[in-house]
């Protein structure tokens, strides 16, 4: 390139003012607006969240047995259980549960597989074959089965749920990352930081890492997502979080023959709280896999 | 590729059937670890388990438990034994084809996952057929018509079967049934729990796996569909797709004969993994419409201690997942000549 060229260049970037951030924001929904609903989805999900005693009418908690299984009124929105607790607040209280065990689960195990991953790359050889026989273990075990028989080991509760969700998720996670690191490895300033006698753990941390991010968040959104769907499928068999936190899954408890003929608002809508948290999670990860993974565009 | 790297030009399918056999060997010596690794797993997760089966068996009584009947029932259950000598019984049982006896019932093994394998495996096989029927077409369309309302619904679709529990979707299929039936017919009618053979009476059989099917083969189907619609804009891509074109072929001979047959091969992938997994799914689905099935009895076994029992299903779980693997990759190289065998 020539000179002239990198002063037209550099002017232009002078020039060159950012837009404002909700300008910016704007933008970015208009060309993604699937995923602009999905942020959507999960920034309701994560208000509710933090703010579930200012919104919820009601103590997510209390039984109240003068109000069983009534119907949607105008009191209460979605009815209210066996209990009599309103559902309604017990679902925005749910996304509490939801989200706390959702996200733990995601960046706790995205993480050690991302740096398990970029290790295993990193240094190759039988250091990298042992580790993908590991891996090999773990995958061959359905997530649900693997997480069954972890909670048949360390019990119920909601942080043996985290656990239980989050082992599974250290090889699919660290599978991918590898695959990525594995081209890294052969680029000279992996080479180059070894020349100048980095540490390893410096080498996979500063240099090599930073470079697998595209894949590792596509990841991390994605394992949300699948966490909320585990967390909800060991609550509904009884081996996830226990009565009377207020979660969806275990809200769903007690058998849709039971309800069917005298409340069938009670199985509807914790489901439709499921469906829809995960649905808002998938379609941001599908954009931001769009937004951040070029090859992938337009499909 | 072999032809390329001996040299030996148009003698090249000798060569390549002796590869291939060399790569079956190395696949499923491969496979020898990971079974091990399961088996080391499993055996050792289950006794990090608080408490045993005998345990479970006698304070289920309600009465005093006994220190020497506890003791007693350890003893014939082999549970005194060290963990090298209940792992070797566990492994060594494979050899001969005696895989024990559940701790729970006493009843053999074999015995108890044949009772249930073949519901199981049935709701499976019409799972996978619902999705491939559905899929495929779906996923056709999808990327045909990219970015045209049509393929947004389809989209839709897939992203909410991904997002739809289908535990939740078979609640609302009882749901819908008990409501819809005691509506028109008067009373209320469910799918029959008790299994029966399709060789017996099928439309019995079909009334009992058609829906649990159907709500396992939600997901599966969606997972399909977007596989194939993103396989398929991939290959439509290709130069070769635009050579075919470019002859002034009928678009649909271009989509039918050139682009699917390369754009099948990750969407056989996908559904032969998904079919490996299906027994995640069916835990969960056996429960909602309450059947007598493999997902169901693990659930049971790992709850009762039962280490015999969940030892063999989970191996039983791998086992499928290895095979599918493996009939996977060869499936591939056999479609697909320019995949090595390495």
């Amino acid at each position: 390139m020539s000179t002239p060229e990198i002063a037209i260049d550099s002017v232009e970037l002078d020039d060159y003012v950012r837009p404002p951030l909700l300008v910016r924001t704007w933008l970015m929904a208009r060309h993604h607006p699937l995923g602009a609903a999905g942020a959507a989805v999960v920034l309701t999900m994560i208000v509710s969240a933090v703010f579930a005693p200012w919104l919820s009418p009601f103590d997510p908690e209390a039984s109240n047995y003068e109000f069983m299984l009534v119907a949607p009124n105008a009191q209460f929105w979605m009815g209210t259980d066996n209990f009599g607790r309103d559902i309604f607040t017990r679902i925005i209280f749910g996304a509490r549960t939801a989200l706390f065990v959702g996200f733990t689960c995601a960046i706790i195990g995205s993480f050690i597989g991302l740096v398990l991953g970029v290790g295993s790359a990193y240094f190759g050889g039988i250091i990298d074959l042992l580790f993908q026989r590991v891996m090999d273990v773990f995958m061959a075990f359905p997530l649900i089965i693997m997480a069954l028989a972890i909670v048949a080991t360390l019990g119920t509760g909601t942080d043996k749920v985290i656990i239980a969700i989050t082992i599974p998720f250290i090889p699919q996670c660290a599978r991918v990352v590898r695959s990525s690191a594995l081209s890294l490895r052969e680029i000279p300033y992996v080479d180059a930081a070894r020349a100048c006698g980095f540490s390893h753990l410096r080498i996979i941390l500063r240099h090599m890492t930073p470079n697998v991010m595209a894949p590792f968040l596509i990841m991390l959104t994605t394992f949300v997502g699948q966490a909320i769907l585990l967390e909800a499928s060991l609550s509904y068999l009884g081996l996830g979080v226990q009565e009377p936190i207020p979660a969806w899954g275990l809200m769903l408890q007690g058998g849709a023959e039971e309800y069917a003929e005298r409340a069938p608002w009670v199985p509807i809508f914790p489901g439709l709280a499921i469906t829809l948290a995960v649905f808002g999670f998938n379609l941001f990860g599908d954009s931001l896999r769009d937004v951040l993974d070029p090859k992938l565009r337009d499909r | 590729m072999p032809s390329a790297a001996g040299g030996r030009g148009i003698f090249e399918d000798g060569v390549d059937d002796a590869q291939m056999s060399k790569y079956l060997v190395k696949r499923l010596l491969l496979a020898i670890p990971t079974l091990l690794g399961a088996a080391i797993l499993v055996f050792g997760l289950l006794r990090a388990v608080p408490g045993d089966v005998c345990e479970m068996r006698l304070a289920g009584t309600g009465m005093y438990v006994d220190e020497d009947q506890l003791a007693l029932c350890r003893e014939k259950l082999g549970l005194n034994d060290s963990y090298p000598v209940q792992f070797w019984d566990f492994i060594s049982g494979y050899a001969t084809w005696d895989l024990g006896e559940s701790m729970w019932t006493g009843q053999p093994v074999t015995h108890e996952i044949g009772l249930r394998f073949q519901l199981s495996l049935e709701i499976a096989v019409v799972a996978t057929v619902f999705a491939v029927i559905i899929a495929l077409p779906l996923g056709i369309i999808s990327a045909v018509k990219q970015n045209t309302w049509l393929d947004y619904v389809v989209r839709m679709f897939a992203v909410a079967g991904i997002a739809m529990p289908s535990f939740w979707l078979g609640i609302l299929i009882i749901l819908g049934l008990l409501i819809s039936t005691s509506h028109f017919l008067g009373t209320p009618w469910m799918p029959p729990i008790e299994y029966t053979s399709p060789f017996d009476d099928f439309g019995e059989n079909f009334a009992q796996i058609i829906f649990p099917a159907l709500a396992t083969g939600y997901r599966y189907s969606a997972v399909a569909t977007r596989m194939t619609r993103s396989a398929l804009l991939e290959v439509l891509r290709e130069d070769y797709v635009r050579t075919a074109r470019a002859k002034g072929l009928y678009e649909s001979t271009v989509i039918n004969h050139h682009a699917l047959k390369n754009a099948l091969l990750p969407v056989v992938t996908i559904i032969a993994l998904e079919f490996a997994f299906l027994m995640g799914g069916l835990v969960v689905t056996e429960q909602v419409f309450n059947l007598n099935g493999l997902g169901k009895l693990f659930v049971e076994s790992v709850l009762n201690n039962d280490y015999i029992m969940t030892q063999n299903l989970v191996m039983l779980v791998v086992l499928i997942f290895v095979i599918t693997n493996l009939a996977v990759d060869l499936f591939y190289a056999w479609l697909d000549p320019r995949i090595r065998y390495s």
